[in-house]
């Protein structure tokens, strides 16, 4: 599990590529080339790690999410996009099972990771969560130390020994590119941090339990374009590794970490499939309008 | 209540309609008109703000008034005694002959008390704020909510009595060497009287722990103790700290409950089981007996008044401080 040294490249958000698809001048999400993103042939021969079948959600009586089926493939980037209300958050949450706290809310349909239902009666809810991290909007690192932040999770899995603890922060620390900044200052409190490394303290914290996959709702929203960047680039570190799933307001956010792009309108899922092919050649109107900045 | 509001709602609104047909008195020019309330208004304003000024003096002029009668009467107190033999003497017998003003004994009793109110309230006071914040549904809270309002009203006569009557027998029946006034009897029920003030302050600061740190502590793969402890309570510890001294000084303070239950007997021990006397019983007891003013036993009260202000004004400016602080951490 080496991790790579991350190599510092800032993105440029490229707005000079505009497509041809359209007969309007729209600026079009560019793709960005030289990155490694996964082509459609990949996507079709990756792993499901998460599967979708018909999935509705409901807050109360209010139906949030309808008929929504789709795969998740292992080791790559999915964008969930979409004006705001659509959902996007709330599917986010079902992978996990955070809904679970919020009062009077229901699923029908399944959704299987790696082929197990996560919401059989069967499930460990605590062991779900451990394979599957999460990454908030708004940071939320606890009022404690750097250290006892990422080792929160190890700790309450039962590990002790402060020398494997240790292990396992540097190890979190280093993958979410944090390392270098804070490792002098380990016993610091974690709300001395700026906001961009806030939040990738956060990332580290869910690495730290080490997940197979990680959701991400609009990790970046709150941050500048330097740190945003920085998130960027380190989920595309993190890719080889984890499936990741992230919620994001921002197209171009879209188009340049993602493999797969699932665009949902009013609870529904419009449309879905490889970035590329998505942003380039939709196949639906909702979806040409809302990518090119139409409406949303 | 919505048929009330909406009812408001309309009249504002044909208020409103009228409004625009009606035109409000302007004058095109600037110059100040001549009549009598005009020219007056400067000085009828200026009579507003001064009462108000008076109002908001009131406060500051009592609270300067009664640290300098405090002040005044210990300096002549401290001319007749060394303010050596009064801070470290450990015998308090200005009432007898011979005559000792050595005020261990009162402070000890006042922190015996104090600690063993706190021994009571502290453990229940805490479980019960976790429970209502963390665990209770929100209809329990609701019924639970006016009782702690209830049980914060009791006037503090009727504790000292319930102790007397009792909580005094009960104990006197598990120990039988305790006398029929003791600082348990006290210790309890001056727990139960701060334990209102210590759930809702707790409570309220339990509450403001955002709810995304107790989602990200439970995406992390904790359960609801583990988020409770290791997240929620750490992270409103400073201000349940600070509730707790909050309520302590409310206990160190506390006078009718404790001169029924604890005794009149200022004794340095550390025997919950005995009777005792705090500095506040000992206050009563001199401002009801027939201490002829200005000796020096009467300026006793002033100079262990001075010492019970000190005690707990150090106490609440630590709590507020710590509040304080608090309160910053989750702009
Ligand atoms: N706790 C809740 N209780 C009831 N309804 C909710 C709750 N949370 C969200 N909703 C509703 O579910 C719908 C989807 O909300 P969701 O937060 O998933 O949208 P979103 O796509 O994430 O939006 P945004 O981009 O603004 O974050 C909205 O109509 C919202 O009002
Ligand atoms: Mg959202």
């Amino acid at each position: 599990m080496a991790s790579t040294p991350l190599v510092k490249k800032m993105i440029q958000p490229s707005d000079k590529a505009t497509s041809g698809f359209s007969k309007a001048p729209i600026v079009r999400p560019s793709i960005p080339s030289g990155k490694r993103m996964r082509t459609a042939d990949e996507l079709a021969q990756a792993t499901e790690k998460i599967s979708v079948r018909d999935m509705s959600f409901y807050y109360s009586e209010n139906r949030a999410l309808t008929d929504i089926s789709l795969s998740i493939p292992e080791c790559c980037v999915t964008a969930f996009i979409g004006p705001s209300g659509c959902g996007k958050s709330t599917f986010l949450r079902c992978f996990n099972r955070m809904n679970d706290m919020i009062e009077g809310t229901r699923v029908e349909g399944e959704i299987l990771l790696e082929g197990q239902e996560i919401y059989s009666s069967r499930t460990d809810i605590v062991t779900l969560r451990k394979r599957i991290g999460m990454v908030f909007q708004k940071s939320t690192p606890f009022p404690k130390s750097i250290f006892d932040n990422v080792s929160f999770g190890p700790k309450i899995a039962g590990i002790r020994k402060k020398k494997d603890l240790y292990e396992i922060v540097e190890r979190s620390l280093q993958r979410s590119a944090l390392w270098d900044e804070v490792k002098d200052r380990l016993n610091e409190s974690a709300l001395n941090l700026s906001g961009g490394q806030q939040q990738r303290l956060c990332i580290a914290r869910a690495l730290a339990n080490d997940p197979d996959i990680l959701l991400m709702d609009e990790p970046a929203s709150a941050l500048d374009p330097a740190s945003t960047a920085r998130i960027e680039d380190l989920i595309f570190e993190l890719k080889e590794q984890y499936t990741i799933v992230i919620v994001t307001h921002n197209m171009q956010q879209a188009a340049r970490v993602s493999d797969q792009a699932a665009f949902f309108y009013q609870g529904v899922l419009v449309e879905s499939g490889a970035t590329e092919a998505l942003f380039t050649n939709p196949q639906k109107q909702q979806t040409e309008d809302y990518i090119t900045g139409r409406f949303g | 209540m919505t048929e009330e509001g909406s009812g408001k709602e309309q009249s504002v609104e044909m208020e409103l309609g009228e409004a625009a047909v009606i035109k409000l008195p302007r004058s095109t020019s600037l110059a100040r008109a001549d009549g009598l309330l005009v020219r007056l208004r400067p000085f009828y304003e200026g009579v507003i703000h001064f009462a108000l000024f008076i109002c908001a003096s009131i406060s500051v002029l009592v609270t300067v008034g009664i640290v300098i009668i405090l002040l005044y009467e210990s300096v002549q107190f401290f001319f007749d005694v060394s303010i050596i033999e009064f801070l470290t003497g450990t015998r308090w017998t200005p009432l007898l002959k011979p005559q000792h003003f050595g005020i261990l004994p009162l402070m000890c009793g006042t922190m015996l008390v104090a600690a063993g109110s706190a021994i009571v309230a502290v453990p229940i006071g805490l479980g019960t704020a976790i429970y209502l914040s963390e665990y209770a549904s929100p209809r329990f809270r609701d019924i639970v909510k006016p009782f702690l309002e209830i049980l914060a009203g009791i006037p503090s006569v009727v504790y000292g009595y319930l102790a007397i009557v009792t909580v005094s027998p009960i104990i006197r029946y598990l120990f039988p060497s305790a006398g029929v006034f003791n600082a348990a009897s006290a210790c309890i029920v001056v727990g139960i009287m701060i334990l209102p003030m210590i759930i809702s302050l707790s409570e309220d600061i339990l509450q403001s722990v955002p709810l995304s740190l107790r989602g990200a502590a439970f995406a992390l793969g904790a359960n609801k103790f583990e988020v409770t402890v290791r997240v929620v309570v750490p992270a409103a510890l400073s201000g349940i700290i600070a509730s707790f001294l909050l309520a302590i000084s409310r206990a160190i303070g506390e006078t009718m409950a404790v001169t029924l239950a604890a005794g009149a007997t200022p004794k340095l021990t550390l025997n919950p089981l005995e009777s005792i006397q705090t500095m506040t019983a000992y206050i009563v007891q001199v401002s009801q007996g027939d201490t002829p003013t200005g000796t020096v036993e009467y300026r006793t009260i002033f100079a262990v008044g001075l010492m019970l202000f000190i005690t707990t004004m150090v106490m609440n400016v630590i709590a507020q401080y710590i509040l304080s602080r608090v309160g910053e951490q989750y702009e």
